[in-house]
């Protein structure tokens, strides 16, 4: 019986390695296995060969503003008089110069519009009328002819201004098209079901350059002789045709989440369908559409670019065109920095929110 | 959509039949017809019209035009294209360019994403960090001003095609795009390639065959080193067997630019990298839920049944993942071939491109875009159906 039991004594344990402080923290972070110590010290090596020419460029021997583009071009940083002196016809195209205070405050309103949209405290029925006045007030700034303002036609729009009008407008048109659609694919009528699967397949199936295409050549021809629609216009049919069918499937995704027990509730109440949907199932089902339809409207701001095609000059379109003013050809590094990080701005915000809100959202169902 | 199939059971009116719109029946084939009317009625008015403008301004509907010369050039093609031949012809070098750089780059967007995905789950902090600034930096930017960046890249700030850049003997880099060496034209290729044909059909006997021996008798047979010996070894074989020719077709320049080789051009080059860049964030992401989908217990239940960690990602992780995985990554798919229609944008010669110039020249704007349209869905269709067996191939099989 003894033989079980040790007697000696037992040599101290080494202390535990340190868990805390950047020692520790670099041991479990970067070097906990060999190939990862290899690898950090690979990628260290690449980010110190990488980042310096970087900084150079951008900030040390970039050249200030103000210096014309020959030297800029000898000197060989980054050249970001370019963005000083083509800022307003970039950000608002060929807007009247002495005017373009106008499409300056139609982005301050469409930008406060959707801040206060994104908060849940807002999520009233007000928010609607603020949208309908606020897009009102947009729409008088942009084409002027009332209030003295002078009357600026639409071929004259471009730059931030026409992206995010694009994109609103689009998105606030398609989301009640969006919403018959997806209860026309969950119908149990079958003409009605068929149609709204023709048309979201359709319009999925093909990229969105077809349906501008579609927009741009056969809507003349789709209309009486005479009535004619003028380009933006079209273009935003076509937008809204796009969006309506990617936003209908992110809806769908919401009503197939609706517990059957919902409707039958609803029906046991005696409500009709479109008292059931409006007070029952689409509160709940566009709830938890939210952040799909949040990704949606992410990929529909970026493929508003798309419009440069058919010759529009949103944000991308007139950044083109400002470098392919002669004397400042070939800074395209400079131009295509500074709308990426217009661009990045505004879709990395949405998709923080949109991950905000899906935590929130979850925690809800959890209680 | 549930109130339709209430009520069923209220007697209808004394006398039989009864009209009344409360009767749920009655109503449903109401709406239907208000509503499919509403629609051929407006469809109805969109032809009216548009035959009434195509007739005013004389232009001839049909397919007809295919037939015509096209003669304008195409700058790259995968079959011998001239000016003189059809628009039909033209058209069929635009698909063709299309399907070319789509499953190319469905293949690299698929590397380098899963590479993505999988870094971005890596222990390195380093690594994770990267992975994760990559997918939110390139997720973020519209891909058309990718396209637009990679494009000037090659076309702005490489050298004029006389100081081309020679990094490896035989390679130029210029303006111009990248020219390559190629081995020159010899039997020995055609040889090869049935050789690996060859190959291919005995790894499939061999697979089933290994596959039953283990099944009857539990003898695992080593199937992957197999398999790569013959899909190696048959095709070396008859190169050696061919004389094995070192002959390469080497660019010479010529003029005013290099012959000979094979090259990638500015307009492929930027379309090519910029969907695989913009594409392989979406897919990293796709790959990381999927991993993240497996639980953990997984991993150790198989590492207690005593498989290596190779064959409990192969045979365990991966199986499961892959379910999660395939229908995002099939949309992601879908949208690569459907944003390779951007390259319009930058000059490459996909089928929307050529069909923009087709429909500019002829005025046949129906069918132009009918045809864009067409494909597109034939094209989307057949990635579905491929991508829709491969699925149910890996599903979870449950008794």
């Amino acid at each position: 019986m003894t033989d079980n039991v040790h007697t000696g004594s037992i040599p101290d344990e080494r202390p535990p390695a340190n868990t805390v402080g950047p020692v520790a923290w670099l041991r479990n972070n970067l070097f906990n296995t060999w190939y990862n110590a290899l690898l950090t010290i690979l990628i260290a090596w690449l980010l110190v060969k990488a980042i310096p020419p970087l900084l150079d460029w951008l900030i040390f021997s970039a050249n200030s503003f103000g210096t014309p583009p020959q030297v800029c071009r000898q000197q060989g940083g980054a050249c970001w008089t370019f963005v000083s002196e083509k800022l307003r016809f970039v950000m608002f195209g060929t807007f009247p110069y002495d005017e373009q205070w106008r499409p300056l405050v139609t982005i301050v309103i469409i930008i406060a519009l959707v801040l206060m949209s994104c908060d849940r405290r807002f999520w009233k029925p007000w928010l609607g009328l603020m949208w309908v006045g606020g897009l009102t007030a947009v729409g008088v700034l942009m084409w002027g002819g009332v209030l003295g303002l002078t009357y600026v036609e639409n071929t004259l729009w471009g730059g931030l201004p026409l992206t995010l009008m694009l994109s609103v407008i689009g998105l606030s048109v398609a989301f009640p098209a969006s919403i018959l659609l997806a209860l026309g694919r969950r119908s149990q009528l079958p003409a009605i079901r068929v149609m709204s699967v023709t048309y979201i397949e359709l319009i999925r199936g093909v990229p969105l350059i077809s349906l501008l295409f579609m927009a741009s050549v056969m809507f003349p021809l789709f209309l009486p002789t005479g009535v004619n629609f003028d380009k933006l216009l079209r273009a935003q049919i076509a937008f809204i045709m796009f969006a309506a069918a990617y936003m209908a499937e992110a809806i769908r995704g919401g009503l197939q989440a609706i517990p059957k027990g919902q409707y039958e509730a609803a029906d046991a109440l005696g409500l009709n369908y479109w008292q059931a949907m409006r007070k029952i199932i689409l509160p709940q089902a566009l709830a938890i559409s939210i952040p799909p339809l949040v990704n949606t409207f992410i990929s529909f701001f970026k493929d508003t670019s798309l419009v440069i095609i058919i010759g529009l000059y949103d944000l991308l379109g007139t950044a083109k065109a400002a470098l392919s003013d002669p004397a400042w050809r070939g800074f395209y590094r400079e131009a295509y920095l500074f709308i990426g990080v217009i661009y990045w701005v505004f879709c990395y915000s949405m998709s923080k929110y949109s991950q905000k809100l899906e935590r929130d959202l979850r925690r809800g169902h959890r209680r | 959509m549930a109130s339709e199939t209430r009520d069923t059971a209220r007697p209808s009116a004394p006398g039989g039949v009864s009209f009344s719109l409360s009767d749920p029946t009655v109503r449903a084939v109401f709406y239907q017809i208000l509503v499919v009317g509403i629609v051929v009625a407006v469809g109805w008015f969109l032809i009216h019209n548009t035959l009434d403008n195509l007739s005013k301004r004389s232009i001839a509907t049909g397919f007809g035009f295919l037939e015509r010369e096209a003669s304008f050039g195409i700058g790259e093609s995968l079959i011998d294209y001239h000016p003189r031949d059809s628009y039909g012809r033209a058209f069929l070098v635009g698909v063709l360019n299309t399907l070319k750089v789509s499953i190319i780059g469905v293949v690299l967007a698929t590397v380098l994403g899963t590479l993505i995905g999988v870094a971005r789950l890596s222990s390195n902090w380093l690594i994770a960090k990267l992975a994760s600034g990559y997918v939110e930096i390139v997720r973020n930017i519209p891909p058309l001003l990718q396209l637009f960046f990679w494009y000037a890249l090659v076309s702005e700030s490489m050298p004029p095609v006389r100081q081309a850049l020679n990094p490896i003997p035989g390679v130029f880099l210029s303006q111009r795009g990248l020219f390559v060496p190629v081995p020159s034209a010899d039997p020995v290729w055609g040889q090869m390639g049935f050789a690996l044909a060859i190959a291919v059909i005995v790894v499939i006997f061999l697979r089933r065959w290994a596959k039953t021996r283990q099944e009857r008798t539990g003898q695992p047979f080593p199937i992957g080193s197999a398999t790569l010996g013959l899909l190696i070894g048959l095709p070396l074989i008859a190169y050696i067997a061919g004389g094995a020719p070192t002959a390469l077709d080497v660019p010479k320049l010529q003029g005013f630019n290099f012959v000979g080789g094979v090259v990638v051009t500015p307009e492929f080059f930027a379309i090519l990298v910029g969907l695989v860049v913009y594409t392989a964030a979406f897919i990293a992401e796709v790959v990381r839920s999927g991993i993240l989908a497996v639980n953990w217990g997984q991993t150790e239940a198989s590492r207690a049944l005593g498989l290596d960690s190779g064959r409990t990602l192969r045979l365990v992780v991966l199986p499961q993942a892959l379910r999660v995985i395939v229908p995002p990554l099939t949309s992601q798919y879908l949208n690569l071939t459907k944003n390779s229609s951007l390259a319009l944008a930058i000059g490459y010669p996909d089928l929307v491109s050529i069909a923009n110039t087709t429909l500019n020249q002829t005025g046949q704007a129906i069918e132009g875009v009918a045809m864009i349209m067409g494909t597109y869905l034939v094209i989307s269709l057949g990635i579905s159906i491929f991508m829709n067996w491969y699925n149910k191939r890996i599903a979870l099989v449950e008794r």
